[in-house]
This record gives structure tokens, C-alpha cells and sequence, in this order.
């Protein structure tokens, strides 16, 4: 069985793992407390006081004011947790995903659609490279 | 005696859900999907179960990150469906079992499988979707459900091997009960997908079929299968097949398998189902 340390080369995923568990505590508590009607009021009524309440790093209080869903993620947000700021937001899931993805919703529902990523040229970091290239090529 | 009648492996994609309480099932996103149960339901009714065990995680709904139980059980009569942030599932309330409950968990720590005991707890989409998709729209479940919860939210998940082992204890607990009671054990999640960073979007049917067909083939070989596995090929949030290691592990080396669904995409979402039954069992 793998330590969290070896699962670096698959590209584009971040483990929920020690490091981003105890890096995004505050940050996913933050985002737990939208589960909560008066919480999301209050949030959406003033976000800069509201989010003094949570300890967060400057990195991931500006991924939140930004809604900048790949950069929570980076900072140790939990996707089940960051999508419930998300709801409270008005954004889809499937607007989050594109955004995530460095898409947009119509591409990214296409590709749903049509069977979803694949996954020849995404299993690791070296194997999209050589996948990259070759469509470079072609 | 209670015993094992057969297993069921469902994953609980929350669009489902919607889907069913929104009255969307018959709209043309749906319909092949839904479809596709119309054959699990009649299962379902024709093995007739008393209980069913559900194996399932919870999405941050009654846990958040501050108590991170890798298995917990829930012990009480009934279990409210939780507002995740939409209302409530229309759905009817979880019934549980107290007494199969309590004897389950103290068989499962007796036999060194150390259950965190939950008394309160509501239960999100990940146990809810699948008793709609094997039971349909009903005003009442027609079995009380026992809900096992499994951490499959934070690195690391248990092993295949260990939730396998699981199945197997469970099963002894099972015989061990001394009414007789026909159970079914549900494994739910999956199958690949992948819900967040640049890597969103992921489907691999090629390797879902294949984890389908080794459940009767080889399934404890493929409870053998690594973690890092899971993740590459099947997605990061495809770990939640793990859990399908506790269903398969409850039942008998020899399984008949009954029927299967695989249908792309919902949501997000590659939707699985498989239905198991014991050989020789009726």
C-alpha cells in the first residue's frame, strides 16, 4: 500500500491526504458552516467579517472571496466540503467542475456526455506528457 | 438463524437522487438510467429481505473533519435523511433494527473489528439514493436498514483486504443471530469517477467492467487491489469501491450473479449496480 507521498505523478488530483487534512481543517470547517441557512446569510450578507471567524491562511481566504475552486482544493480544500460553499454560491456542480478543469460548462458537459475524460494519456504526469505531444505532432 | 441472502453493490450519485424527488426520471438524461432498475426492483422484491446492511460513507453531512471514524455503526430505531444543503430527500425515514444492530457491533468488536458506535447520526444521499434505485418511490422502506458508515473521504481509506475481512465477520455475526431473518448487504459508491482538480470528468469503463466481472471471478484477488490503483485508473473519489469489498465479503465463496447495470455518465459519474446472490441459498 502507498504512503499519500507516492500518489504525486497522477496529474490533476489532490489527494485528500495528511498534509491537505490538517492544511484545510479551518478552511473545510469554514465551508461545513454553510450547511447552515443563518450561516449562509451571514456569509453572503458580509463574507470579509464572516470569514474572520475561521483561521484561514491569506492564500485560501483569497481561493474563497475569489470563488477559486482549484485553488481551494490546492490549499487543502475537500471537494464534498468546497461544493457546499459552492451550493450557497449559486454555482452548479458541473459550473465548479469546468471551472476546475479549466473549461467551461458547455465543453465540460460535452464531454460528460460523451463518455467522460478518458483515461489513455492521464494516468500519470509523464504518460499526458507523451499524450500531449503526440497530438502535437499529429 | 439469520442469514445471508444476498449482495447487492449500487453507487450513490447524488444527481440521482434529484433526479427521482424532482420528477425528472422520465426526461431523456434520465430514462435509459432509470430504466435499466425497473429489473433490480423486481429482484430486490423477489428475495424478499428482512434487513438490509448498508455499507456507505457520509459526504461531511453528519460527519465534518472533526471525528473521522473508519467504521461506525449506526445503533438506534431510525435515522432522519439529512438536509445537505437542498432540503431533505423526500424520502421516507430510515427505520433501523437496535437490537441486529447491538448484536452486530458487539460481535464485529468481539471478533476485533473495533465499530465506532453511533447512536444519533442522519444519513446523507450516499445511503439514500440506493434504497431508491432497489425499492423505488414507497411511502415506507420495506426493510429496516442498518447503516455501517466507512471513511473513504480522507487518505487513507481501509484497505480492500481489510473491508473484504470486514464481510466476512460480518457474515459470522449474521449466523451468530439467533432469529431467523433473510439480509441483504449492500456495498455502495463508485464506480469511476473523479469530482475535483484538472483531472475532473474521469470514466473508465474498461476498468469498471473488468472490477464487476472479478467480484464473481476473483473476488479476492481483486479485494487485493492497492489503493493507488483505484485512484489512477478509476478516479480519486472511484475509492469509494472499497466499500463493494465489505458486500462481497459477507457473502459465500460461491455467488450466482443475478443481474448488473453500467450505464454512463450521471452527472459526474459512472452508475454501477450488481446483484449477487449465494449459491444454494434460497
Amino acid at each position: 500500500m502507498s504512503k499519500s507521498e507516492e500518489y504525486a505523478d497522477i496529474p490533476g488530483t489532490y489527494l485528500f491526504d495528511k498534509r491537505a487534512c490538517a492544511k484545510g481543517y479551518h478552511l473545510n470547517n469554514f465551508c461545513m458552516s454553510m450547511m447552515k441557512e443563518e450561516n449562509r446569510k451571514a456569509f453572503l450578507a458580509d463574507e470579509p467579517t464572516y470569514l474572520d471567524k475561521y483561521k484561514l491562511t491569506p492564500e485560501q481566504r483569497k481561493a474563497v472571496l475569489d470563488r477559486d475552486w482549484l485553488r481551494m482544493i490546492q490549499e487543502g480544500g475537500n471537494i464534498y466540503y468546497v461544493s457546499k460553499l459552492g451550493a450557497t454560491s449559486g454555482y452548479t456542480f458541473e459550473k465548479m467542475a469546468a471551472s476546475m478543469a479549466g473549461t467551461t460548462p458547455e465543453k465540460y458537459r460535452a464531454m460528460m456526455l460523451g463518455g467522460g475524460r478518458s483515461i489513455e494519456g492521464n494516468r500519470s504526469k509523464a504518460e499526458q506528457a507523451a499524450e500531449s505531444a503526440k497530438k502535437g505532432n499529429s | 438463524m439469520a442469514k445471508i441472502i444476498a449482495g447487492v453493490g449500487c453507487s450513490h450519485v447524488p444527481a440521482i437522487g434529484a433526479a427521482i424527488d424532482l420528477g425528472k426520471t422520465q426526461d431523456d438524461y434520465w430514462k435509459s438510467l432509470f430504466d435499466k432498475f425497473k429489473r433490480s426492483q423486481e429482484i430486490l422484491a423477489e428475495l424478499k429481505p428482512d434487513i438490509v446492511i448498508e455499507v456507505y460513507n457520509d459526504h461531511g453531512t453528519a460527519f465534518s473533519l472533526q471525528y473521522i471514524p473508519t467504521f461506525a455503526m449506526g445503533v438506534q430505531d431510525e435515522f432522519q435523511p439529512a438536509d445537505e444543503g437542498w432540503g431533505p430527500r423526500r424520502v421516507p425515514v430510515v427505520k433501523g433494527n437496535s437490537e441486529f444492530a447491538w448484536h452486530l457491533v458487539e460481535s464485529l468488536i468481539l471478533s476485533e473489528f473495533d465499530m465506532t458506535i453511533i447512536n444519533e447520526m442522519e444519513v446523507d444521499h450516499g445511503l439514500t439514493v440506493p434504497l431508491s434505485l432497489m425499492f423505488g418511490q414507497v411511502d415506507a422502506w420495506p426493510c429496516p436498514v442498518i447503516p455501517l458508515c466507512v471513511n473513504v473521504v480522507t487518505y487513507p481509506a481501509p484497505t480492500g483486504h481489510r473491508c473484504f475481512a470486514l464481510g466476512r465477520a460480518i457474515r459470522k455475526a449474521v449466523e451468530e443471530y439467533p432469529k431467523d431473518m433473510r439480509v441483504v448487504v449492500f456495498g455502495t459508491g463508485g464506480m469511476s469517477h473523479q469530482i475535483h482538480g484538472e483531472r475532473c470528468g474521469l470514466i473508465n469503463s474498461a476498468w469498471d467492467k473488468q472490477f464487476l466481472d472479478r467480484l464473481t471471478s476473483d473476488p479476492i484477488g481483486l479485494s487485493g487491489v492497492p489503493h493507488k490503483q483505484y485512484v489512477t485508473e478509476a478516479g480519486a473519489e472511484g475509492i469509494e469501491l472499497v466499500m463493494w469489498h465489505v458486500m462481497r465479503g459477507a457473502l459465500n465463496d460461491d455467488v450466482d450473479e443475478l443481474y448488473r447495470v453500467y450505464h454512463v455518465p450521471a452527472s459526474n459519474t459512472a452508475v454501477g449496480n450488481i446483484i449477487l446472490k449465494n449459491r444454494g441459498v434460497n
